[in-house]
């Protein structure tokens, strides 16, 4: 796990800009420049995209996955009777992609056949929740930046999806416990700098959303 | 395959007492979620008082892994599906 880093006490004097989330009478709000919204934008819309499929992050905004019920926005007669036609088919493989099978784990570490069975009934769940959280940010964020104010459940999908989007910066980077101590001999020149700061802008916002919700 | 518990008869006492069923929910270290993070999903999933979760929050970071709710298979098996909607890494077993 991470801690709170080097920015956990950031200076009353920062910009507001790097000031991150903070609690209000309104829900909590952050200030984002247009820089720092279109890189969460592409960011989320990535993510819908890989776990939702193409045109995931531009489809309308289906029903929020609720804060206690993540798979909610996959429940429905539909799904239901898929999942009743399938009952014969094989367990579901795990994903491929490293990015995926972080996001979509196993639920059992040493028995193939029940984590299928397992992924079976609950993987589009899943995928429906981390797509619907994605859609919550691109819904909020606008791509001009400026001040966003989120409800609780609007804040809730920023924290889920905040969270993916690390997780699979995470795998992607190689992140360790201790990549702060590494962001500094990074090179400049190497391609993976740019995405280290990112993440640990995006784990710094995150932290900053947690303590404003708590 | 889920195992039903056994009611078991105390001798003397006449009170039946089920066994604690083996199924349990393990969250598992991993880099990238954060400490804060954790400890609020504790809390937000499973109603724990902050000093619980907080308590199974270091579990998780200093032992690798953690026990963090047992009872049925089935209950689990959602309880791990929340954890993952959550993002974290958690896995079933019912035998720790």
């Amino acid at each position: 796990m991470s801690g709170p880093g080097e920015y956990g006490d950031a200076p009353e004097i920062a910009e507001e800009m790097m000031a991150g989330f903070r609690r209000t009478p309104r829900g909590v709000s952050a200030r984002f420049t247009p820089a720092q919204a279109g890189i969460i934008r592409s960011l989320a819309g990535q993510l819908a995209e890989l776990v939702g499929g193409p045109g995931a992050a531009e489809a309308p905004a289906g029903p929020q996955a609720g804060p206690d019920v993540p798979s909610q926005a996959a429940d429905g007669p539909l799904v239901d009777l898929a999942a009743i036609l399938d009952d014969a088919g094989p367990p579901a493989a795990p994903p491929e992609d490293p990015v995926l099978a972080r996001l979509l784990p196993d639920a059992y570490g040493d028995d193939a056949e029940a984590a299928g069975e397992f992924r079976r009934y609950t993987e589009q769940g899943l995928r429906s929740g981390k797509v619907a959280a994605a859609r919550t940010v691109l819904g909020t964020l606008p791509s001009s930046g400026g001040r966003v104010r989120l409800s609780a459940g609007d804040a809730e999908a920023w924290l889920r999806s905040l969270n993916d989007v690390r997780l699979a910066l995470g795998v992607l980077l190689g992140i360790t416990e201790d990549y702060e101590s590494e962001l500094g001999d990074v090179d400049r020149a190497d391609p993976r700098s740019a995405y280290l700061q990112v993440y640990d802008w995006l784990t710094y916002l995150q932290e900053t959303l947690v303590r404003a919700l708590h | 395959m889920s195992v039903a518990p056994a009611e078991v008869e105390r001798p003397g006492t006449g009170e039946v007492v089920v066994p604690d069923t083996p199924w349990v929910t393990i969250v598992w270290n991993d880099p990238v979620n954060l400490m804060s993070y954790v400890t609020y999903v504790f809390q937000k999933v499973f109603g724990y008082a902050k000093p619980r979760a907080e308590k199974l929050m270091l579990d998780v970071h200093h032992k690798g892994k953690a026990v963090v709710s047992s009872g049925a298979r089935e209950t689990m098996e959602r309880d791990a599906e929340i954890l993952h909607g959550y993002g974290l890494w958690a896995t079933v077993s019912h035998d720790r």
